[in-house]
Parts: structure tokens; sequence; C-alpha cells
């Protein structure tokens, strides 16, 4: 049922003014369903355990061999990729990564730390409600995957993306597109299979399972660790929750983690704005036609010569 | 300046006759009465035209590389900062700018204030070049320019802001074209299309206050889609849109009396008496609308600040760069207006005009681009795509300086209309 109240909800969203319309007409009450989207029921996830990583790259190696990305110019096993930076930020994903691991050395701690990024496949994700060609579907297993021959490569996926990661390929002229992860969706999800940067860590770093129980497996964690854990699960409720989640041993913005965002999905933002098109479609007409009535008087009869003489 | 068009001091063109009674043809209309010796002679005469061959001969190459080598050639293809220049400047700068054309539309036609007519068609022309070289802008820094249609026509995406920035920009921009066919015309001779569109003028208006209202606000509204990338002085979910909306109404009427100061100076010999008796005191009722229009937008903007209590960020260095902004880019121009219409100082609307049309596509280049990120790093602009900016502007303003050399915007046309 969940999943249908999602449908009408998208379409719901879709339609515009013409569902606004047929909603106030019919009488149900969409919105009701529209209020809190909490994901697919059977979505899949991943936990990433960032007490168990020891920044490998093996999930990073796995990843271009299965998207078939091209070859870096430093081989995985080179670490001291991990110092690389641009414009002082970490290495992010780009049109030759859907995934990288960075590492973060704490004074208080006497190892490093590695948190591997990718996409998080929210559940609302922010990509798919801003983008004007509907290049973005968020599939019952939970993946985010992108179309891309329909983008026109706007760009405002990226933008809106609260996690920086779609990237797009500027080297090509006439093969540009976004790139980002999509949960192996194609080759591996869609089978129910793990993706592959999952089944290459050798740290059991990454989780795969349904979102709903890697949820219970996250706070057993934190429960049975005492210590171990910061008592938080990252991606149970940023931005409307995410598919990806993640556990650390140290406070999340200590390993590059915003912990800034908002809860609720980005599109509730967008929303207040989204409700005012049809009110200016609808009443906009209405008010300047009457303004217009109002500010040009007509003497009887004499008129309409007049008005056709005024114009040049 | 007469003189740069032409050394014989001959009238020009503004009916289908010639002096001794013969017609013009379309092709002596477009040549301005000139031989095409004399014609290009006035061209080469012309410093301005050395300055934009300059731009061209650098610009041109530059945008074929981007085409055939992609973005990443000549800019710095940020991940980070997906727009640049091409949409901070050319999109988010120039469409505020072209918000003349529905202002005096509805001035004019809905409002019935025809005492602004000699001015009105200038604001179209201003508008629907703006929008149309915004698209340009749009089609340099697409990734898959070729697929502009895909919106309307392949793949639809309705609950997205920028579908209604794309639907409405479209449909405004053919309502813009319809508003300018009488001039063209009376120019071409073809009084039926004219007629036309007289009769459902009011109809094209009240359908371009509509479509300006959402998309001037749409393009605010694009940013609520990062609502922790803008710097949360310049970011309002609940204002964005209107924020947008309010300062496009000054932006149109300031660019507006940008360009009938360009045409009245430098373009005397085109213009008519009509134009030139009027356009003093017009600039003084446009400055009023700008004085009032800033007034609005100061107060929403201090609304904004206090609806998300934001005034800690007033003390930061971005608190004291946002205040700049507003102080030169908004509070400067609204006294100099204030001042300028009370004591009926032409010069100074100018001027503020000039600060506020500066000051709007300050603002934007900030949103877009100085305040995204702003806890990230500051992305600078290629030199590559600035010069790309500076040609496609100079595009437009040979555009937008062909067509006022020849249509009947600045001039009425004598004979049959």
């Amino acid at each position: 049922m969940k999943v249908k109240a999602r449908i009408s909800r998208r379409s719901f969203l879709g339609s515009g003014l013409a569902g606004t319309v047929a909603a106030s007409v019919i009488g149900e009450r969409p919105a009701e369903a529209a209020q809190d989207f909490q994901g697919y029921p059977d979505a899949m996830g991943v936990i990433v355990d960032l007490t168990r990583c020891v920044g490998c790259r093996s999930c990073e190696a796995a990843c271009n061999k299965e998207q078939k990305l091209p070859q870096p110019a430093e081989p995985f096993n080179d670490y001291s990729v991990f110092d690389h930076t641009h414009h002082g930020q970490k290495r992010r994903t780009d049109e030759t990564r859907y995934t990288v691991v960075n590492k973060y050395e704490l004074p208080e701690i006497d190892h490093p730390l590695f948190r591997k990024i990718q996409c998080n496949h929210c559940n609302e994700p922010a990509c798919l409600t801003s983008c004007f060609v509907n290049a973005y579907t968020k599939t019952p297993e939970g993946a985010v995957i992108y179309n891309p021959k329909v983008c026109v490569g706007c760009r405002t996926c990226m933008v809106a993306c609260p996690f920086y990661i779609p990237a797009f390929r500027y080297s090509s002229a006439f093969h540009a597109r976004i790139m980002k992860c999509i949960f192996c969706y194609d080759t591996r999800l869609k089978y129910g299979k793990p993706p592959a940067c999952v089944e290459a860590c050798p740290q059991e770093a990454l989780t795969f399972g349904k979102r709903r129980e890697l949820l219970d497996l996250a706070h057993h964690r934190i429960r049975e660790n005492p210590g171990r854990y910061v008592d938080y699960v990252y991606g149970e409720h940023e931005v409307g929750g995410t598919s990806w989640m993640y556990l650390s041993g140290v406070d999340f913005d200590k390993v590059g983690m915003d912990m800034h965002l908002p809860k609720e999905p980005i599109l509730k933002f967008v929303k207040d704005f989204l409700a005012i098109v049809p009110m200016v479609l609808t009443i906009w007409p209405a008010l300047f036609a009457g303004i217009h009535l109002l500010a040009t008087r007509k003497d009887t009869g004499t008129a309409e010569g007049n008005d056709e003489n005024g114009e040049g | 300046m007469k003189h740069i068009i032409s050394d014989v001091p001959a009238i020009p063109i503004v009916s289908h006759e010639k002096p001794d009674g013969s017609r013009w043809t379309i092709r002596e209309k477009l040549l301005l009465g000139l031989s095409p010796s004399e014609y290009r002679a006035q061209f080469i005469r012309n410093p301005v035209n050395w300055l934009l061959i300059c731009i061209f001969a650098v610009g041109i190459p530059i945008i074929i590389q981007r085409y055939l080598f992609g973005l990443a050639s000549v800019t710095h293809a940020s991940n980070d900062y997906p727009w640049g220049l091409f949409l901070g400047f050319g999109l988010f700068g120039m469409v505020p700018l072209s918000a003349s054309g529905f202002m005096l539309g509805t001035t004019v036609e809905v409002f019935g204030r025809k005492d602004f007519h000699p001015i009105e068609r200038l604001a179209l022309l201003n508008g629907l070049l703006g929008y149309f070289f915004a698209v340009v802008y749009l089609e340099v820094d697409l990734g898959m320019p070729w697929r502009l249609p895909y919106p309307m026509f392949v793949s639809l995406g309705p609950a997205a802001v920028l579908f209604l920035v794309a639907w409405h920009v479209a449909t405004y921009l053919s309502v813009q074209i319809a508003e300018l066919v009488p001039a063209f015309c009376e120019w071409y001779g073809w009084l039926k299309g004219k007629r036309f569109i007289r009769s459902i003028i009011l109809g094209l208006t009240i359908a371009g206050i509509i479509l300006s209202t959402l998309h001037q606000g749409a393009l605010g509204a694009l940013f609520t889609y990062a609502p922790g990338k803008v710097h949360p002085l310049w970011y309002s979910d609940a204002f964005q849109w209107i924020h947008f909306f309010c300062s496009s109404i000054f932006a149109g009427l300031s660019m507006l009396i940008v360009a009938s100061t360009l045409c009245k100076y430098f373009m005397r010999w085109r213009c008519d008496e009509r134009f030139l008796d009027s356009v003093d005191r017009l600039t003084l009722g446009l400055g009023k609308g700008c004085a009032y229009a800033m007034i609005t937008y100061l107060v929403i903007k201090i609304v904004a600040v206090a609806h998300d209590n934001e005034y800690a960020y007033l003390l930061t260095g971005w608190g004291q760069y946002y205040l700049l902004e507003l102080g030169i880019g908004v509070v400067l121009p609204m006294f100099l207006f204030a001042y300028g219409v009370k004591h009926a100082r032409v010069g100074l609307v100018r001027f503020a005009a000039v600060i506020s049309a500066l000051g709007i596509i300050w603002n934007r280049i900030n949103t877009a681009l100085i305040a995204f990120n702003w806890d990230l790093y500051q992305e600078i602009p290629h030199w590559k795509e600035v010069w790309i900016t500076i040609t496609i502007y100079s595009l437009y303003f040979i555009t937008y300086r062909f067509i006022l050399y020849r249509l009947p915007i600045l001039y009425e046309w004598k004979g049959a209309k």
C-alpha cells in the first residue's frame, strides 16, 4: 500500500495544476499520503561502519571495474592519493570514480580513520525531484538510477544534491552526461545481489541488506558495543533518510560529514514555491483583467474609436 | 552620432516611400538606404565596432572549442560549482534585467497609461532580446544543448522548478515576439499581422504578467534546492521566489532607463521628436517606479533575515558583504531615485539606474556563485569562461543595435500603420 501511496503522491505533484484541481473536485486527500514518504518498504541499503574501514581502497577498485570507469593515473594500491586535495577539499566523486575513500587523522586517536563516499541513495532524492526531464528514478530496490538518454545537462541535480555526489562528464562535448553511483543496479541490485564495493570489502565494513533491517542492525551494534560507536546512525533521518547509512566511532563532522543537513527531504524547501504556482496562474488573470477594467473607464459610445487611435 | 552612420545628412528611413516618391525595397531598408560601400564605410568608421571585432576574434574560436572539446576546455569544470558565469550572469542576471517588457506592457495596456507609449516598444525589445540571449547563454552552458526541447516534448518532469522556468521562458519568448510583431509589420508593410496582434494584446499582456511572475520567481526558487549550500543571508526558503520577482521589477525598469539613455545620446538620429521630447519625463516616471519597488524589496529582504532569525550572521564577514551589497546595490540607488524624481534631476535618475542594474547582477552572481558553497571554497571562473560571457553579450549588443537601427522602436512609422 505504501508503494501505492508513493505513486499517487508522485503523480499528484507531477500533474501540477490539473492534479490540484482534480484533487479538490474529487474530494480525496492525496496530500495526506504525501506527508511523509519513508522509503520503499523493501528498499535495500548498506551500512558503512567507519570503525571497521582500513582504507584499502578495494571498494574503489571494484567499483571502477564493475562500472567500466577509466583507469586512474595512480593504481588502487597507491595510498598517497589520500593526500590529494582540490581547493583544500579532500577527494570527491567525479567523472572517473563513483566512490572515493578519504583519510582523516584526528589528534585524539592514534590511527587514521577512513570514510567511503558514494551516492547515499536517498529515500526522497533531491536530484530526482529537481530534474526537469525525469532522468532519475528511485527504484523499489532502493537505487537512484539515471537515464543519460533524456538528460539535457543542466546540472541542477548537482546543485540540489546535499552530499555533492553527482558529477558531470565535462571532458566530452558529444558524450557529456551525469556520472554517479547507481548502486550497481543494472548488473547486481536488480538481481538481488550486493553492489561490487560491498562484495569487495575485506573488512566487512560494508553490510548490505534491507534498509529496515539494517537500521535495527545499526542500533543493535551501537547498543551491544558501548564506547565503540557514537550513538547516531547517519542517514537514518538525513534529508528524509538514505539507503546508505553510516556508523562511526567519532563525531561524524570530524570525518567530514555534514551534520547540519535538514531532516526533511530537500523537496520540502521547494514546496512553498510550488504551491504558489497554481495560485498565480488562476488569480493573476482575474486580478489584472479587473484592474484593466477599473483603470480604463470608457465613456459610453465614443470609447472604442478613441482607444484604437491611442496606440501607435 | 549621425556622422557615424552617414556622411550625408539624409533622413533615415521612416516610411515606405523614398523622397522621390518610389518605394524602398527590403534590401534598401536593411542597408538603411545606404549603398553597400557606404554601409561598409560607416561600419568601419564606428570605433565600437572595432572593439566588438576584437572581442569576437578571440571569443568565437573559444566558443567553437567549447562545442568541439566540451565544457572542460573552457571552464574549470567544477563538480562543486555546477553553475558558473554562463548561468550566474547570463541566465540569473539577464532575465531580471529583461523584466522591462512585461512591466511596460502592463503599464500601457493594462493600466491604460498611454503616456508611456513612446518607450513601450523599447521595453518590449529589451525584454525579448534579454530573454533570447539568456537562452543563448543556456545553450552554451547545457551539457547537451541539442536536447533543449526535451523538457517540452520528450521527457517531462513537471514537478521540478526548472520545468516551470523552461516552459515559461519559452512561452514568454513567443508572447514577446508577438508583442513586437506590430513593429516588424509596419516596417515590412504587412498590416494584417499587426491588426491581429492588436486584437489580442490584452490577453498577451496578462499572459506576460503571469509568466513573468512565475519564472522570475522560479529562478529564485531554484536555489531552494540547495538550502545548505547558499549562505543563509542570500537564502530564504519562504521568500526566495518573491525576492527574485520583486527585484526584477526595478531591475527591468533600470535597464530600460539605461537603454533609453544610450539611445538618446548615441542613437539620436534614429529617435523621433516624440521619443526625444518624452524620454526625460518618462525616465522620471520609471525612476519613481524603481524607488517604490526598491523600498518594497528592501523591506522583504529584512523580513527574510528576521523570519529565519539570521541577525547573528550580519556580524560576520559574510554579513558585512551582504550589507555592502544591499547598501550599494539597493539603498544608494533607492535614495538617488527618490531624490532625482522629487527634484526632477533626470541625470541623477539615470545614474541611479546604472547602479541598480549593476547591483542586481551583483546580487544574482552573489547568490549563484559567491555565496554558493560559502563554507567550501571560492571558485574563480576561467578566463575563457569570462571571455565567452562577454562575447555572447556583445552578440546581444549587436542584435539590439541592428534592430533599433531599423524597426520603428524609437520612432513612429510614417504612413499606413
